[in-house]
């Protein structure tokens, strides 16, 4: 067994010319789950085919568990690789079961049949994929995502110690896209591999302890989710503006995406508390403002987001007034700041913090995140530009 | 296992089938036979191998020691010898061959729409029926002597050659694998040949020979006639040559398709997926391409073009049995053997004979529109 599952040195494919994928370098542990992310066209599935040795590269070389793809037969990747396809175009109206069965193809001779490893391998597929319940129903009569169970089901009844996955979650509901993903966790928990192009970034992260990031046919970041996942890495590769947080559910990286808007950044000091102010922020940093906030509690949803966006905070203990000091930091922070964005109705005491000589914009609670952007923009230019829920002071 | 349980199953049901049909089509025509008569017939018929004899033969200066197999036959029925030679002569070559061709026409249709994972494709879609229409048109509008008189030492001279008949038979074989590996060629780029351009390069090769028929045709002048029977498919002129060489012919190829049964389940998913389970799919699809336009070429050469066989056997077969390959291509090639011989029964039963293509078309084409108006094609 070699160190690494899949060796990746050099990688160059194009179509027709165009190169699709450039220098990709990438190497696979046993055992880890991947997480291949990146826009549409990034080149992730040509990534997997190649993995898998159904495309011919231009140049480079891929090894599977220390063997080049190119020198083992179909049967050898077969034995190597299971892969699941986003869709298949089975038209004949094959029962679940044969085509699950079909999984087995690399295991069984030309002239032999389904030996008693063979169906317990299918059962077991069945089962752990919940299409058992279906397994008699021709192919072309279950739904979409069923279909994708069905996938799936054939790729581990294939039983190979690798298993590549192209958006295995793209057509199922909620329920059965985090039931595919805990399935694939399980296996990878089980010293398997994996490697998945997942759209969805916080469900790659969640699961996922390795996250490639592939953009423009080039691998441009490799790493745990955490230190994959920023603002800068995601307004580069997707082209959006994000703000890349804690789930406060599971703990795993959140990424919420904004629109772009081109925003000229500017330093910006934030008073407020709660869920309205960390809207705010949130917004803020994804455009690309430089912030500072406070006071706030400390436990307060202001004080989380301003901790995952790593930004400069006055934080005060939790049922404490703000005291003095706490008060002149914030001062100090508003002053040094080129707008300041109040949200709500802070206590009487913060009356300093409110009142500096840098323009300040009072938002109400219940703001479009796209006004205070503008305010932001405007704040010292046009004070009659303010949209209704945004009053200047 | 249960496939296997299932095929096997299956297979012998549509075997006795077949058997009765070609029990009872002999019986049927101008002299009526009962069918336990026409068993005697076949039964006498039957000879076994019992015993070698030495002998010799004069050559010329030589004397020539030869060893010859003696036959006998196991069974002695008191048989009518009018209806002995009408079986045997005139009805079971016919019978036969027209079981054969089905068989092939099936077989190979059953393969061509799993191969194209299409329920409409039928044998003819890699140019092999119009390969050999060019063949054979080709070569009644332009006899060619085959024929020739050979001086071998020891033996003396001999005649060689075949007869017209046979040269069509010829002629058309080689035209239709002419057509199909043309068809192949054009559609093969570095080692790969994508079955979408597979299907438009047979589409626009059939056109092309179309047009040579119909030049040919209009050339055709007194033999025009025998070009029409040829092109509508016919098998009156069965000979038990004939069934000898297709008999010789189909089964081996035959056996190939129903090896590759398994690989072509896998191959609807489409090739790659087809190639990820393990499949080499490029050299399977020439096997499979291979052995296809061979065994149709084998039963269009000497039954001339029959439709709809190779495309409504398979499919209807498809609606009895399930897609699984490893039962629909046995069963559908059985079942093609009796709907061929059925079909000619038919064709030759009226008053006057039709070309057996005729009754094909007439009972293929209304059951084709009832296909493309039920729920079987619309998921397409």
């Amino acid at each position: 067994m070699s160190d690494q599952m899949i060796a990746i040195q050099d990688l160059t494919v194009s179509f027709g010319g165009d190169p699709v994928l450039s220098g990709v370098d990438l190497s696979i542990d046993h055992g880890t789950f991947v997480g291949l992310v990146g826009p549409n066209g990034a080149g992730k599935t040509t990534l997997l085919r190649a993995i898998k040795g159904t495309i011919t590269p231009d140049n480079g070389t891929i090894s599977i568990d220390g063997d080049p793809v190119t020198s083992l037969s179909a049967r050898e990747v077969g034995r190597r690789i299971a892969s699941v396809p986003q869709s298949t175009t089975l038209s004949f109206d094959f029962p679940v079961r044969n085509v699950v069965e079909m999984g087995r193809t690399p295991h069984i001779s030309r002239f032999g049949s389904h030996d008693a490893d063979d169906v317990t391998a299918v059962e077991e597929a069945m089962v752990a994929t919940g299409v058992e319940r279906f397994a008699d129903r021709p192919i072309t009569e279950v739904s979409g995502g069923e279909r994708g169970r069905v996938l799936l089901a054939r790729a581990i009844a294939q039983g190979t110690p690798a298993l590549l996955l192209d958006e295995p979650t793209a057509s199922l509901d909620v329920n059965h896209a985090v039931r595919t993903l805990e399935l694939v966790r399980g296996f990878v928990d089980d010293g398997r591999t994996a490697v998945a192009a997942i759209h969805d970034l916080e469900m790659a992260a969640r699961y996922c302890e390795t996250i490639v990031l592939v953009a423009g046919g080039e691998v441009r970041a490799v790493g745990p989710p955490a230190d994959v996942f920023d603002t800068a890495s995601v307004r580069a590769c997707f082209d959006a503006e994000a703000f890349v947080g804690a789930n406060p559910a599971t703990g795993s990286t959140a990424i919420t995406a904004y629109p772009t808007t081109g925003t000229n950044p500017r330093r910006v000091h934030v008073v407020g508390t709660g869920r309205p102010a960390a809207r705010a922020v949130s917004r803020l940093s994804a455009a690309g403002h430089d912030l500072s906030v406070g006071p706030v509690p400390e436990g307060d949803v202001v004080a989380g987001v301003a901790a995952d966006a790593d930004l400069p905070a006055v934080r005060v203990p939790p049922f404490h007034r703000p005291e003095g000091p706490h008060v002149a930091d914030a001062v100090a922070l508003a002053a040094a700041a080129e707008v300041v964005i109040v949200v709500g109705d802070p206590a009487e005491s913060l009356r300093q913090v409110v009142e500096t000589t840098t323009p300040t914009v009072r938002v109400s609670t219940g703001f479009d995140p796209a006004d205070v952007l503008a305010a932001v923009a405007s704040a010292d230019e046009d004070p009659d530009a303010a949209s209704p829920s945004v009053e200047e002071s | 296992m249960d496939v296997a349980r299932r095929a096997v199953g299956w297979s012998a049901a549509l075997a006795a089938l077949l058997v009765t049909v070609v029990v009872v089509s002999a019986g049927i025509g101008p002299v009526r036979i009962p069918p336990a008569e026409v068993l005697k017939v076949v039964l006498n018929a039957l000879v076994v191998p019992a015993g070698i004899e030495a002998g010799s033969r004069d050559a010329g200066t030589l004397t020539l020691p030869t060893l010859s197999v003696v036959y006998s036959s196991p069974f002695a029925f008191p048989v009518d010898d009018v209806h002995r030679r009408i079986v045997m002569s005139v009805r079971l070559p016919r019978i036969l061959l027209a079981a054969i061709v089905g068989f092939a026409l099936a077989a190979a249709g059953t393969v061509m729409q799993g191969f194209f994972r299409n329920p409409m494709a039928d044998p003819s879609i890699i140019g092999v029926s119009s390969g050999a229409a060019v063949g054979a048109v080709g070569f009644i509008v332009l006899p060619v002597s085959l024929s020739a008189t050979v001086a071998l030492p020891l033996i003396g001279a001999v005649d060689i050659g075949v007869s017209h008949g046979a040269g069509v038979s010829l002629f058309a074989f080689i035209g239709a694998l002419a057509a199909a590996f043309g068809v192949y060629a054009i559609a093969t780029r570095h080692g790969r040949t994508p079955v979408a351009t597979l299907l438009l390069a047979g589409v626009a090769v059939q056109t092309f020979l179309g047009a040579v028929i119909s030049y040919l045709q209009l050339q055709a002048g007194e033999s025009l006639r025998r070009i029409v029977a040829w092109l509508m498919g016919h098998l009156s002129a069965a000979s038990w040559s004939d069934v000898a060489v297709t008999a010789v012919l189909v089964p081996p190829l035959f056996i190939v398709l129903l090896v590759y049964a398994r690989d072509l389940n896998v191959l609807l998913l489409g090739e790659e997926e087809a190639q990820g389970l393990g499949i080499e799919v490029e050299r399977t699809k020439r096997i499979l391409l291979a052995a296809s336009a061979l065994i149709t070429a084998a039963g269009v050469a000497f039954a001339g073009v029959i439709g709809f066989v190779g495309l409504i056997i398979p499919h209807m077969l498809r609606l009895v049995v399930g897609p699984d390959h490893r039962i629909l291509l046995p069963t559908a090639a059985l079942a093609g053997g009796s709907f061929l011989v059925a079909a000619d029964t038919l064709a030759r039963s009226g008053g006057a004979e039709v070309p057996v293509g005729i009754v094909t078309a007439a009972v293929g084409a209304p059951f084709f529109i009832y296909l493309l108006m039920s729920r079987e094609v619309h998921e397409l």
